[in-house]
């Protein structure tokens, strides 16, 4: 009975926390993971002490980790992964070895022996996926330079977890079979690895066919299911990081026709269970070490803090990362992470660290969990206006309403040409870029342009998007066009949008969302130069004009029919093809008739 | 589609009076779409790409077209000789037997700079309104259609707000009571003066 009622009561004590706490901070602006860490500490033994055994629950709440990096992998196409592979490799390990070097230095400086040092450090040196990816998803920064940086940097961890959980053994000299021991579990970890590898791309593309072709949905979210825990659970068994082979899972079905539905299905468990991981951060908390050893537990975290965070400001500067994301990347992988918890507690079990040490070093790296929004709340507010003051030149922060009745979000390649355009004709526009050089280097040429990120719903309103008529939507970036107009459709209904579709997969989510003034950037200036090669080839320039025209009228009507299928690759496929076989014959049909009719000058002349 | 089809071209709508109180007029009276359709050919092909098979389609449907232009250089604006170079084709309009317009009706409501003075022998323009709408009647007879007596707005810069009302008010008039009034072809009777050799019916030879 007394069972019964602890299977019940747990989801309900995790629920109503979540239901209660997290809306109170996001309401106060805390961010929801501080709001779940919040209510694991208030739930954890150390407050009401409504749950008896914390890592029993965070064992299982890992899931939630796991399928997050599942969903990232989803995300990532192998193309793209691979074209990730320097800032990865080069960027990442630069992290973990130069934040290791910088806190084993001061390790050494305050007399700690370098076993003891060097442990410590790479388990302070991890920054905490789950945290980090949280954050860059709740802000929608994740295609930022900041935010690709992050990943990349935490896929490294990932990756290097492995490693640094064999050395810690070793460094506890527990023994000489520990490095026998060490390749043999190399050797499974390849195995798996290639089984992922090998498995995804042979056997679950067709199964999860099979599967979806059944029709029944919730069999499909339990193969998702499934699919994840059963990668989670192989990379378990042979020592790896189950978040690693979920990741790989998801990067190997980025390019299945799958990839939206598992999405969808996924993300609902993936939210709420990385909702129950932080509540059991939380709950693991030892307040006992903060009340007993505050100076030392504060002392670790501002070490920690300060040397990663050092290490880190240098790398953003060597990587380039824009000047305003920079207290992003920052924050985000200066602090500890879950990996830290998992070194730590190894080191104890081997004897490398003493239960005290173990305690300090693991509440030092919660609070830093606990500190992140906090600090990045302090960034955006003080360090963000500094930032932007120093390096966006003067006047140009919007900080007036705007009146004119357009607005051109991005003011790059293509907006430039619609403002100066737009200007010449003597209308006025309020012009706003992202990008602070940019702005600056406009700026000087006597441009008005404003810096700001126009997916911003109260910059748009400053803009004056509640009294414009137009809204010039001109970014580079696709998913931040996506962001602007559905934004825009939202709030602003009146606004006609004006857009820029940086390819036919960006020209048919925006006419999904009901845009209907979208030029591809491309299609003209090529079309252009199509005429001037069947000019070359002999054509007429005013037949060439015409073809090119009969061509683009045909290209469209044919966009027109297909962009409600732009979610069935398949039929979109059959379509484009049957498309272009129509549009073929249909030329080679008039072809045939304008050679006839010369052939032929009849017509005139002669009635019937 | 409708059964009376406007086709109309100005291309500067805006700086037209007389162009834009003839729409106004058709838009007041409310035609339904069924009865009357306006095809604003600037408007719908700003780039002079015509969609031939749209206007084509339109056109069959139709019994009474009206083209709907000022008078530009003595002659129709760019965009509306392009329609009809292109549209009426060759085996579609005329030719081989494909006589897609034949025995519907045209009408053609036109506006001139110059007043009705000037256009004749001794004026200004030296020849009567008619001899330069000559074209426009043998392109409308060579698609073997009927032609009704074309409506002429003479000194549109000048012509004050209550005659171009009234104007507009028998333009919009006789669309409204079409097809009562257009049975007799009136050809004979109003191209008497249009200097056409032969007056054949129908069966031209331009030889």
């Amino acid at each position: 009975m007394e069972h019964d009622a602890q299977w019940l009561r747990l989801p309900l004590v995790f629920l109503a926390a979540a239901v209660l706490i997290v809306p109170l901070a996001r309401w106060l602006r805390l961010g929801s993971i501080l709001g779940y860490l919040i209510a694991g500490v208030l739930l954890g033994p150390a407050a009401l002490g409504l749950v008896s055994k914390p890592a029993t629950v965070l064992e299982f709440a890992e899931f939630g980790v796991v399928l997050m990096m599942f969903l990232v992998g989803l995300e990532l196409e192998p193309k793209r992964l691979w074209a990730m592979r320097r800032p990865i490799f080069g960027w990442g390990t630069l992290q973990l070895l130069g934040c290791t070097a910088a806190l084993m230095l001061i390790g050494l400086m305050l007399g700690a022996p370098w076993r003891l040092a060097l442990g410590a450090s790479l388990g302070l040196a991890m920054s905490s996926t789950a945290v980090a990816l949280a954050v860059l998803a709740e802000r929608n920064v994740g295609k930022t330079t900041a935010g690709q940086s992050v990943l990349s940097v935490a896929l490294l961890q990932d990756i290097a977890a492995i490693p640094v959980l064999a050395l810690i053994p070793i460094l506890a000299l527990s023994g000489a079979n520990a490095e026998e021991e060490g390749s043999w579990q190399a050797l499974k970890a390849l195995a798996a690895v290639l089984t992922i590898v090998l498995g995804g791309r042979l056997a679950l593309r067709p199964a999860l066919r099979w599967i979806a072709r059944s029709d029944i949905p919730e069999i499909f979210t339990a193969a998702a299911l499934l699919l994840v825990l059963g990668t989670a659970a192989l990379m378990q068994t042979v020592g790896l990081s189950m978040a690693l082979g979920a990741f790989l899972a998801g990067v190997l079905l980025a390019e299945s026709a799958y990839r939206r539905e598992l999405e969808t299905d996924l993300e609902p468990f993936k939210g709420l269970l990385l909702g129950l991981f932080f509540m059991a951060v939380g709950m693991g908390l030892d307040l006992q070490v903060l009340r007993d050893k505050p100076l030392e537990v504060l002392g670790l975290l501002l070490i920690l803090l300060l040397a990663k965070g050092t290490v880190l400001t240098l790398m953003a500067k060597a990587m380039q990362i824009p000047v305003l994301e920079r207290p992003l990347f920052v924050l985000l992988l200066a602090q500890g992470g879950e990996f830290g918890f998992v070194v730590f507690q190894l080191g104890q079990q081997t004897g490398l660290l003493n239960s005290t040490q173990a305690s300090a070093l693991i509440a030092a790296v919660a609070l830093s969990l606990a500190c992140t929004p906090a600090l990045l709340q302090g960034a955006e507010r003080l360090l963000t206006p500094r930032l932007a003051r120093r390096h966006v030149p003067q006047g140009a922060a919007m900080d007036a309403q705007q009146q004119a009745p357009i607005i051109i979000a991005g003011f790059g390649r293509w907006g430039q040409i619609i403002g100066r355009l737009l200007f010449a004709n003597g209308y006025e526009a309020t012009v706003l870029d992202h990008d602070a050089e940019a702005v600056e280097s406009l700026r000087r040429f006597g441009w008005r342009v404003y810096f700001g990120d126009a997916s911003r719903l109260d910059l748009l309103r400053t803009a004056g998007a509640d009294t414009a008529r137009v809204l010039v939507l001109a970014v580079d970036d696709v998913e931040q066009s996506l962001a602007i107009a559905a934004l825009a459709r939202e709030h602003f209904p009146h606004l006609q949008i004006a857009a820029r579709a940086r390819n036919v997969r960006h020209y048919y989510k925006l006419r999904a969302m009901g845009v209907t003034l979208i030029e591809r950037e491309t299609f003209d200036s090529a079309l252009m130069s199509g005429r001037s090669v069947l000019e070359l080839l002999g054509e007429e320039p005013h037949a060439a004009r015409r073809q090119a025209w009969r061509f683009r009228q045909r290209n469209l009507a044919q966009l027109e029919e297909t962009w409600p299928l732009h979610k069935d690759e398949a039929a979109l496929i059959a379509a484009a093809k049957q498309g272009r076989q129509q549009l073929e014959e249909l030329f080679a049909q008039e072809r045939e008739q304008r050679q006839q009719q010369r052939r032929k000058p009849a017509g005139w002349g002669q009635g019937d | 589609m409708a059964e009376i089809l406007v086709i109309a071209a100005h291309p500067d709508l805006q700086a037209s009076r007389v162009s834009h109180a003839l729409r106004q007029a058709i838009d007041k009276a409310g035609f339904p779409p069924q009865r009357l359709e306006l095809r604003d050919l600037y408007r719908l092909y700003p780039d002079y790409a015509i969609d031939l098979v749209a206007e084509q389609q339109a056109l069959s449907q139709a019994s009474l077209i009206v083209w709907l232009h000022p008078l530009h250089w003595y002659g129709m604006p760019a965009l509306m000789k392009l329609w009809v170079d292109e549209v009426l084709a060759h085996g579609w309009a005329y030719g081989e037997g494909q006589r897609a317009l034949r025995g519907k009706r045209i009408w053609l409501v036109t506006s001139t700079g110059g007043s009705e003075a000037s256009y004749a022998p001794r004026g200004y323009n030296g020849h009567a309104l008619q001899e330069f709408l000559l074209p426009q009647a043998q392109i409308a007879r060579l698609c073997g259609m009927q032609i009704l007596k074309p409506q002429v707005v003479y000194g549109a810069h000048e012509i004050n707000d209550e005659e171009l009302h009234q104007q507009a008010l028998s333009f919009v008039q006789r669309l409204l009571d079409y097809p009562d009034g257009c049975e007799a072809p009136e050809v004979d009777e109003v191209l008497s003066c249009w200097s056409l050799p032969g007056e054949m019916e129908g069966t031209g030879d331009g030889a």
